[in-house]
């Protein structure tokens, strides 16, 4: 394959992989912004949370697989038992309020991380047998644990739809997000929905964190910009929109992976190695909130709106 | 979908500064430095300083927030402008704190009302998200121009000169200037808001349709605010230029956006006093907590989800007679 074509290719799959991570994340923000209408800042903290768990269970066990189950499991009675202890408190208050309580809990999962793994961003390795590259074409390989993250994500993000799709819980789950008082009249207990909802969304928070903890750092605060980004995907999508989420994810990861790798070098042909280490990648990391700031001038309630 | 801030008392549109506990605070605040000093504790008038300037932000915030009924998340962008705008005139020499201030007045302001002139079409989590977005934008230029220290930031020589022989490097008279302005920044907007204007920015928050269907144009009243809102914003971050002799993009993050947002509806949305509160206890607390424990961030967290579950209003809030759940 030719350079140009092998970049592409890398790149597509590299945005796939972090789209699709990011829905993860996505997916429980905007249920519980769309059926309760409710900010919360301490969904990156869940993400930091799991991949703290996996890697400790993975170490204890020896394996990744194991760590992984065992962690994700844990994450979702962690965001279970924040649901029934405060967050339940805070939905029927006003946004600044949500926001500061989120925020509160935002620091203490970060210091209590902090008390009790310490400063230093842990390890987490993934399986000995995914370390190294696949050749998927002739000329053309890709880490095989890269490949394992999109897979990861696409039978996830399958089971999620058919979930949301096809049974009850997710007929609840769609209902209580287009109008939650329409089904609470039809009989949905929404306060025992949402504490369900609370542990799916904490679950995929962490398998989002298990998957990319070899890649990124394990540390403190790990939670904050990916929730960041998270926002910006459930606003362009649309808030309560399950479909949305994944949409706005593999968009705003295609793009923003995409402007990171091809910025700089299309700067640096015409523009020259000064300009491109400098404004090429402010420029890349501006792009998505660019996209962002287009899709609501033209959507203004985002590409995929759940409220009727 | 809206958002409503928690308005203190929906139907009070004056905040009135009552002479005798303004002027209380104002002397009580005025008597710190020495107090201090006699105390040995000179250590305390940095961190009064800190408070004020904090404080000057907040109060700004507030009157976005918790007046106009706007949940804006990026006003760590008019902060941060307002230090780079003393950085950057300090770094090509010029230490005027009369060109250097307005200067950063004017940075804040003419960016807010940029970012107000489009924000303002969306409403609730989407004007949330845009003030975000155009904050973070600022952000990533901050780290990127490597003539104004990218990443590293910019150390400034040293403070900015208010006239030849008024040294502004006494942390004394720092603090006399800051609270100076602060007391002047707080009284303008007290003024306004007991006037037209503010009723009509309130009552908009109130009833955005009932107001445009009398006749008011909303969108440009809250312009109005945004725009003052970014050129205090920008004065206090000039201040903070001064105090820390620093400017660096961490500034400009999405997270110092949160803290001023943070301290607000600590200290009471809506509420006159309420950035003023808020700053100080958060900071306050900031300072005890962590002579205490090196885990003090917990602690923090711990206080302030009390808070949010036990005073709804803040704590401004509590001191309102009458007050519901």
């Amino acid at each position: 394959m030719t350079g140009a074509g092998v970049l592409v290719l890398e790149q597509a799959l590299n945005g796939l992989q972090f789209g699709l991570m990011l829905f993860l994340l996505a997916a429980g923000l905007t249920l519980v912004f769309g059926i309760m209408d409710m900010i919360n800042l301490a969904h990156g903290s869940l993400y930091m949370v799991g991949a703290y768990l996996i890697a400790t269970a993975a170490a204890a066990t020896g394996s990744f697989w194991i760590g992984l189950l065992a962690g994700v499991a844990g994450t979702a009675v962690v965001g279970m038992l924040l649901e029934v202890t405060v967050l339940r408190r805070l939905y029927r208050r006003d946004h600044l309020s949500q926001v500061l309580g989120t925020f509160a809990i935002l620091l203490m999962a970060n210091e209590g991380v902090r008390m009790l793994w310490g400063s230093q961003p842990i390890a987490l390795n993934p399986p000995a047998f995914l370390a190294g590259p696949v050749e998927l074409l002739p000329g053309f390989s890709y880490p095989a644990y890269r490949l394992l993250i999109i897979g990861v994500g696409l039978a996830v993000a399958a089971l999620l739809y058919v979930g949301v799709a096809r049974t009850r819980l997710g007929m609840q789950v769609r209902a209580g997000a287009s109008n939650r008082e329409m089904a609470r009249a039809m009989g949905v207990d929404v306060r025992r929905l949402f504490t369900a909802v609370f542990g799916v969304g904490a679950a995929l928070c962490a398998v989002a964190g298990g998957m990319l903890g070899p890649l990124l750092a394990v540390q403190v605060g790990m939670g904050e910009s990916i929730l960041i980004l998270a926002f910006v995907v459930i606003v362009i999508g649309g808030i309560g929109s399950i479909r949305g989420a994944l949409f706005g994810a593999l968009l705003v990861g295609v793009v923003d992976t995409a402007g990171r790798a091809l910025i700089p070098l299309a700067f640096d042909r015409w523009l020259g190695a000064e300009a491109a280490a400098s404004a090429g990648p402010a420029l890349a990391s501006i792009l998505i909130y660019l996209l962002m700031a287009a899709v609501l001038f033209w959507k203004p309630r985002g590409l995929f709106p759940a409220h009727g | 979908m809206t958002t409503n801030p928690s308005t203190p008392s929906p139907g009070v549109l004056d905040h009135p500064l009552r002479a005798r506990g303004g002027l209380a605070v104002l002397v009580l605040l005025a008597a710190l430095p020495p107090a201090a000093s006699a105390l040995g504790e000179d250590f305390y008038i940095g961190l009064a300083t800190r408070i004020l300037i904090f404080a000057l932000a907040a109060t700004s915030l507030n009157l976005v927030v918790g007046f106009g009924g706007l949940v804006s998340f990026g006003h760590a962008a008019f902060v941060g402008l307002g230090a780079y705008a003393v950085g950057i005139l300090m770094q090509q020499g010029v230490a005027s704190a009369w060109v250097a201030w307005p200067a950063a007045v004017a940075a804040g302001a003419l960016f807010a009302l940029a970012v107000g002139a489009v924000s303002l079409r969306t409403r609730g989590v989407y004007f949330i998200m845009i003030t975000l977005a155009f904050a973070q934008m600022l952000y990533y230029l901050a780290v990127s121009v490597k003539a104004w220290g990218g990443d590293d930031g910019l150390t400034l020589p040293g403070r900015s000169v208010v006239a030849a022989g008024f040294d502004l490097a006494s942390d004394t008279r720092f603090y006399y200037v800051v609270l100076a302005l602060f007391a002047l920044a707080f009284m303008g907007i007290q003024r306004l808001l007991a006037a037209r204007f503010g009723h009509v920015l309130q009552a908009a928050r109130e009833n955005e349709t009932r107001m445009a269907a009398i006749g008011f144009p909303v969108y440009r009243y809250r312009l109005v605010a945004f725009t003052l809102a970014g050129g205090l914003a920008g004065l206090a971050g000039a201040l903070l230029a001064n105090q820390s002799g620093f400017v660096s993009p961490a500034l400009l993050q999405w997270n110092q956006s949160g803290l001023l947002l943070v301290m607000i509806i600590l200290g009471g949305v809506g509420h006159l006093w309420g950035g003023f509160v808020g700053a100080a206890a958060f900071l306050l607390l900031e300072e005890v907590l962590s002579a205490h424990t090196i885990h003090w961030q917990f602690a923090l967290g711990a206080v302030l989800l009390a808070v949010v579950l036990a005073a709804p209003r803040g704590l401004a809030g509590w001191t309102r007679r009458g007050e519901g759940a």
